[in-house]
């Protein structure tokens, strides 16, 4: 990835935002569209967390959502129990995406290390397991505070608790998360971006991202010159389930309800196929992905019944348009017609650099 | 291609059965094999392999296709754990090492069927090989820390003093895989040169090259060798290279050593006639 290309992606994501916010201010967003600034934040660092394991590491994770999940639900326990304790939301909430933050990084640690010891199918497969195990883990979960402390319970009902008189239940089994103050708002959410690519991008361009990548490329060439394949694959890993969890916080922390079911293997695929969309290893990519998509359906409301059909119809042909190579090559020549010659020129003897 | 002209070297015996260059006899050889050998469940793929290198020797390794030549090198590399014998490098067994842990005691590689880093540049290749001689964490790359700076800006200039060696700097921002062939062989040794080895193992690092390529490559092979102090050993079909630049050969046939010695004794040697050209009919 070339400098050039860093500069355009972090100058249009801060672009995006003034301009939503000059938008906002003069009142030509529509309440549909403001709705979705959050969750399209969220997905975002989900999508460009994923790219890393996924494009950067190129190994298939299929749980991702089992992250994402974990980061929500440990997120907003931390966010409720310090509510009395912490009232000024900005620190807060800074606190809650890092425990939620942390809490997936953990179970990313914990679970990549059986998985990452697989290859190709079998590492998706058991990702798919884990995602759904740690859906069905949180299903059963009772949390509830009072004056003692948290309290926890498993597979029981909320009077397990035990709670004093005053305290509360703040994750109720399958009912999940009731009564959230919602404290993520678009300026949040534009911070975790910004600090989701800081990490991503700093960390592809240095010497561990460079590990990671090679591992991708060649694994046995990658050992053959003494790089530790089981740390980089963790990092990579643990990185991207941190990430997650981090997304998963901001995104609960949007809505007044949240329930585990919420974070199933849809989610899981649809974060995939914003990843593959934007193209593998392209974190540019993945957002552009990420915001057209998650507008899209919004946009198709007025194809009521048909709006699904016309969402998977618009995937096939963008995934068909973006793999085509007649079509790439139209679209080349309509963006040296448009951009002088020189600048394209510069930019394929250094990226593609035939000789 | 003529085979330059050279003295040839004396090969002497260390203490086991095994030969290496008289000068290198005061010190102890950097690599040696004893009673070395691999099953794949029945089949016997090498067997009682015994080899020294001395420390500045090239030596080769060659035998017709399937003799088990490669497989000698994932031994040497813990690819593959040997079945019986022991592999000592600088005098200490490397029984319980793996592969990253052997590379990080010594030895590098090359393989037989390039395996380079195709998406990544040729500048990145080589800063790989650096990865274990230069040396900062995760976060001091995330946060771009004066750390990050300074070994980046050690490590530009090191992958550039070792990419002038075969004259390829002008290639540094390329992508790997895009490289011509011959490149890319090349590009392979710079990336196990970066790891700063004692020993380099060449997997047939002349196939698909053109006589000039490959005259340019033994002349490199001999300066690398001469440059670094390092040991080499080397397969390859090309016998003007191996015959001109070897100093110890030794034959592989069906796993087993026929023949080790000089490049002139193991022309004149009728085993390894017979194992590359079959026997002649007797009456």
């Amino acid at each position: 990835m070339k400098k050039n290309n860093i500069f355009l992606i972090y100058g249009t994501v801060i672009a995006a935002y003034i301009i939503i916010q000059l938008l906002m201010s003069a009142g030509a967003v529509t309440s549909s569209l403001r709705g979705q600034l959050v969750p399209i934040c969220a997905y975002i660092v989900m999508a460009v967390s994923l790219n890393l394991t996924v494009g950067v590491l190129g190994e298939l994770s299929l749980g991702h959502a089992g992250f994402m999940s974990i980061g929500a639900f440990t997120g907003v326990v931390a966010c409720m129990s310090l509510e009395s304790a912490l009232p000024p939301t900005l620190p807060r909430f800074v606190i809650s995406l890092l425990v939620g933050a942390a809490f997936a990084g953990v179970a990313g640690f914990l679970i990549g290390i059986p998985v990452l010891r697989l290859n190709g199918d079998y590492l998706a497969i058991v990702t798919l397991a884990f995602g759904e195990i740690i859906k069905n883990i949180i299903n059963c979960l009772y949390v509830g505070i009072d004056s003692r402390g948290l309290h926890l319970s498993f597979l029981t009902n909320s009077d397990a608790l035990n709670l004093e008189e005053g305290g509360t239940v703040i994750i109720n089994g399958p009912m999940g998360i009731a009564g959230i103050t919602k404290l993520s708002t678009f300026t949040f959410g534009f911070a975790l971006v910004l600090v989701a690519l800081f990490i991503v991008l700093n960390l592809i361009r240095s010497r561990a991202g460079r590990a990671i990548m090679a591992l991708r490329d060649n694994r046995i060439a990658a050992e053959s010159i003494g790089i530790n394949v089981t740390k980089y694959k963790l990092m990579a890993f643990v990185t991207s389930s941190a990430l997650a969890g981090a997304a998963g916080t901001l995104f609960a922390l949007n809505y007044s309800t949240i329930t585990a079911a919420k974070f199933n293997f849809n989610t899981s695929i649809l974060v995939l196929v914003f990843v593959v969309l934007g193209g593998l290893g392209n974190i540019w990519g993945s957002i552009i992905a990420t915001t057209v998509l998650v507008i899209l359906p919004e946009l198709l409301r007025e194809f009521n019944d048909y709006r699904m059909l016309v969402y998977a119809i618009v995937l096939i042909l963008v995934m068909l348009a973006t793999n085509n190579a007649t079509f790439k090559n139209t679209l080349r020549e309509l963006v040296n017609k448009i951009i002088p010659e020189k600048l394209i020129k510069r930019k394929e003897g250094t990226t593609d650099g035939n000789s | 291609m003529a085979t330059p002209e050279r003295p040839e070297v004396k090969l002497v015996p260390v203490p086991s059965t095994n030969i290496i260059p008289e000068r290198d006899v005061d010190k102890e050889p950097i690599l040696e094999a004893r009673n070395l050998g691999i099953d794949f469940g029945g089949l016997v793929a090498v067997d009682k392999f015994d080899m020294a290198i001395g420390r500045t020797e090239i030596a080769g390794l060659i035998g017709p296709n399937g003799a088990g030549k490669t497989t000698v090198f994932n031994l040497f590399t813990k690819v593959y754990q040997p079945t019986r014998g022991s592999i000592l490098l600088d005098g200490r067994d490397i029984q319980n090492m793996t592969t990253v842990q052997v590379n990080r005691a010594g030895i590098a590689r090359t393989f037989q069927n390039i395996r380079l880093f195709g998406n990544l540049s040729v500048e990145d290749n080589v800063k790989l090989g650096l990865h274990n001689q230069i040396n900062y964490g995760m976060w001091t790359g995330i946060l771009r820390l004066p750390g990050y700076w300074k070994s980046e800006k050690l490590m530009h200039e090191r992958a550039m003093e070792l990419l002038s060696i075969f004259d390829m700097q002008r290639y540094a921002s390329h992508r790997a895989g895009s490289l011509p062939y011959g490149a890319q062989r090349r590009l392979e040794i710079v990336r196990a040169l970066a790891t700063n080895p004692s020993l380099l193992l060449l997997d047939e690092p002349a196939a698909g090259m053109n006589p000039s390529e490959t005259a340019e490559l033994m002349k490199n092979i001999v300066k690398v060798r001469d440059t670094f102090k390092i040991a080499i050993l080397l397969i390859e079909h090309d016998m003007n290279l191996v015959m001109g630049i070897c100093e110890g050969i030794c034959v592989l046939n069906f796993g087993k050593i026929i023949a080790k010695g000089t490049p002139s004794q193991i022309q004149n040697n009728p085993e390894v006639i017979e194992a590359y050209l079959g026997k002649k009919k007797e009456g």
